[in-house]
């Protein structure tokens, strides 16, 4: 979440993709090794979420004493088939702008929570975005709190896409620690330049091992984070994660929401795989 | 259209051989019948002119005819690009820059394009009036138009997406530009343009297109009224996040009419009352519904006001159909700040109607020349309120002469009032005023100001057949 307005340029990420290729100990870099499927949702039963594999969060913050979900986010989160449905094969989690229980925006917030959690993997969704200033729709995990004996971000965050919807051609890949969190986090954007996220299906997908997390979207690996990355304690070794997906309006990381966004604005999720 | 019927006859040619083969040899007629196509060319000016014919700098009228220039010093990435002069406002030979560049021969072939592109720079910060393309002095019939584009003293990219582009077979108006100085004091600036193109671009998204600015909008009409769809835009969004609005002619889009027998629509946006109801007009772009759209609420046939019978030789008119007016600079000067009145006007059976909408205030100017009244005693309007008239109705009419100076505001003006009240009006009617003209100076009549007074609450109403006369 770190706000450089660094673009990156194809030159930039062939030298990267040149500087890992050279660090990289097998001497050949392959966006993805994990191949074997372990855990998946197609969404292929139109109607409600299976509830063996998806909770939801509910409400605006308040109740876990985080208000706006800690980023000023101005949704209600809520679990109506308005705001997450699976129609045709997809999920879709829908903004809505009205007024509810005291917010101005709605919209929809699900996670894996207890039902599935997953140590080391590819974690891979593939998903059309939503689009305008203010929306922020993101696929990201987070670590095992151990019945709340641990806290954020001791836990450990993976975002594994986040995207501001006034910038239609950026995805962002970040990590957070102790040390490293918030503003502070480690991240990087990758801008598509010629395409755009809002308009199409793409992969967005870690491969998360001991000491590592690669970052990729479709055939594009753009970026890797390692413990050497990090200025602080490494926490990714240890714990399970579990998935979340999700879509706020407004917050610390998109700005408010723009007057002339359109609205319903929804995130469609056509599968969420986690290979090993 | 001429180069279109020398096609259609190369084609009727070709296709005669082709039979003439056919019915020889037994080949096969369709494999050889393909349809003439026009150059799929889309760059304009990419530091030289790309095909686009020798006589194609076609300048508007009243714009200053040389700002336009090929500058070899600087350039977008080069040393070379199409340089504006923007004269200032008080430049003699053109207070503004304005021009097509037209293909000079056959039009182009750009359906494969979905945005024309172009990047740009000026001599300071500034908002320029309007870029666009489509308008070809002949029938501008897939005109577009981005109006305020912000330039900067940096090359930035500016990108006007393309309504449908399958409507562009056969396109001259390749780029077309408008640059005053009214957000400039009226001071002149330079304008570099360079690498203007048509391009494909997946990063133009999110089509929006709209009728009546995307507002359900309501109108009062009778039998006999035309008028037209108006409020014809879209809106993209682009590559940078930026939401990009343009103004679209009525040929992009396909519009329908809910009840013909009320009120039918054409292809161009032109609305034609036929019986008493209500009928809807709505709008597709491209296969999209437009957003927005036209109620109108006929009330069956109209009252005509009275036509005026007055000798024409005792009158000056400014605004009639029986007599020949004046010359008249605008009947709405859209004044900003302030005025919120917009313009609805219509005819009925070729007797033109002025309508003022959310009326606040609005003026009429006869500036070019100055109207000289001297012998003129009375001065006569005809109006008429729709729907119920307002109980704090209060409407007063100006009439402005601007001295021996000729100039508004000049510290020689003089002013007559005429106030119109609440028991004068009937709803749903015509009614006369006559006012004697009691204008000392009235030989340099330049304004006539209409106006709500007293927090008087009307928001529309007809005019017709004003004029002095004695």
């Amino acid at each position: 979440m770190i706000h450089t307005k660094l673009i990156i340029r194809f030159g930039l990420l062939v030298a990267f993709v040149m500087v890992t290729l050279s660090c990289d100990p097998d001497d050949k870099q392959q966006v993805t090794t994990k191949n074997n499927l372990v855990w998946q949702d197609e969404f292929s039963v139109d109607g409600a979420l299976d509830p063996l594999i998806w909770g939801a969060d509910i409400g605006n913050g308040d109740a876990e004493g985080i208000p706006g979900w800690g980023n000023g986010e101005r949704q209600y989160y809520t679990d109506r088939p308005e705001n997450m449905v699976v129609e045709n094969g997809v999920l879709k989690i829908t903004a809505l702008k009205e007024s509810f229980q005291g917010s101005d925006y709605t919209s929809a917030r699900i996670l894996t929570k207890g039902k599935y959690q997953k140590k080391f993997g590819r974690f891979e969704a593939r998903i059309k975005l939503p689009w305008g200033q203010g929306l922020w729709p993101a696929f990201w995990m987070l670590g095992d709190d151990n019945n709340g004996e641990q806290a954020w971000p001791q836990i450990g965050e993976i975002d594994i896409m986040e995207y501001r919807g006034q910038e239609p051609t950026v995805v962002h890949g970040s990590m957070h620690g102790p040390g490293y969190s918030g503003g502070q986090a480690v991240t990087k954007q990758y801008d598509l330049i010629t395409d755009r996220l809002d308009t199409d299906f793409h992969v967005y997908g870690i491969e998360w091992g001991p000491g590592y997390v690669n970052y990729y979207i479709d055939d594009v690996l753009y970026n890797q984070i390692t413990r050497e990355d990090v200025s602080g304690d490494w926490v990714f070794d240890d714990n399970e994660f579990y998935i979340i997906m999700n879509l706020a309006v407004g917050g610390t990381f998109v700005g408010a929401p723009g007057l002339h966004t359109v609205y319903p604005q929804t995130m469609y999720i056509d599968y969420v795989r986690v290979y090993q | 259209m001429k180069n279109r019927k020398i096609t259609f006859y190369k084609i009727s040619i070709t296709l005669f051989v082709v039979f003439m083969i056919a019915v020889s040899c037994e080949r096969d007629l369709s494999d050889d019948a393909v349809p003439a196509t026009f150059s799929k060319t889309g760059e304009i000016y990419t530091d030289g002119f790309v095909s686009m014919g020798s006589d194609f700098y076609l300048p508007f009228a009243g714009s200053k005819p040389d700002a336009f220039s090929v500058d070899e010093q600087v350039g977008y990435q080069s040393n070379s690009s199409i340089r504006i002069d923007v004269p200032n406002a008080v430049d003699p030979t053109g207070n503004y820059a304005g021009a097509i560049l037209r293909v000079d021969g056959a039009g182009r072939d750009l359906s494969g394009f979905n945005a024309l592109t172009f990047w740009v720079k000026a001599s300071r910060g500034v908002s320029v009036d309007a870029f666009g393309f489509g308008q070809d002095f002949l029938e501008d019939k897939y005109q577009v138009t981005a109006n305020n584009i912000n330039v900067g003293t940096n090359w930035s990219k500016v990108t006007i997406p393309i309504p449908d582009p399958s409507k562009l077979v056969e396109e001259r108006g390749a780029f077309w530009y408008a640059m005053g100085t009214q957000g400039t004091g009226g001071s002149g600036y330079i304008v570099w343009m360079d690498d203007i193109k048509y391009e494909n671009l997946a990063t133009v998204a999110q089509p929006r297109p709209a009728i009546s600015n995307g507002d359900d909008a309501t109108t009062s009409s009778f039998i006999g009224v035309n008028l037209a769809v108006t409020g014809l835009i879209e809106t993209f969004n682009l590559a940078s996040g930026l939401e990009q609005t343009i103004t679209v002619a009525p040929s992009y889009f396909d519009f329908t009419a809910s009840d013909s027998n009320v009120a039918s629509v054409d292809s161009l946006g032109n609305i034609a009352v036929a019986a008493a109801g209500t009928s809807v007009v709505t709008a597709t772009l491209a296969g999209m519904d437009a957003a927005g759209s036209l109620t109108i609420n006929s009330r069956g046939n109209f009252q005509l006001p009275t036509p005026p019978t007055r000798n024409p030789n005792n009158v000056i008119s400014v605004f009639s159909d029986v007599y020949t007016n004046v010359p008249v600079d605008y009947y709405n000067g859209f004044w900003l700040p302030g005025s919120s009145t917009g313009s609805a006007d219509f005819s009925v059976n070729g007797d033109n109607i002025l309508n003022y909408t959310n009326f606040n205030y609005v003026g009429t100017q006869t500036a070019n020349p100055l109207v000289d009244a001297s012998n003129m005693t009375m001065v006569h309007f005809d109006l008429y309120i729709p729907g119920p008239v307002p109980n704090n109705f209060d409407f007063l009419i100006s009439i402005e002469d601007w001295g021996p100076n000729g100039v508004d505001n000049g510290g020689d003006d003089s002013r007559q009032q005429i106030f119109v009240r609440r028991n004068q009006v009937v709803a749903d009617s015509w009614i006369s005023v006559d006012a004697p003209l009691t204008l000392v100076n009235r030989n340099n009549i330049g304004l006539i100001i209409y106006e709500n007074i007293n927090f008087s609450s009307l928001r529309n109403f007809y005019l017709d057949n004003v004029y002095y006369y004695n």
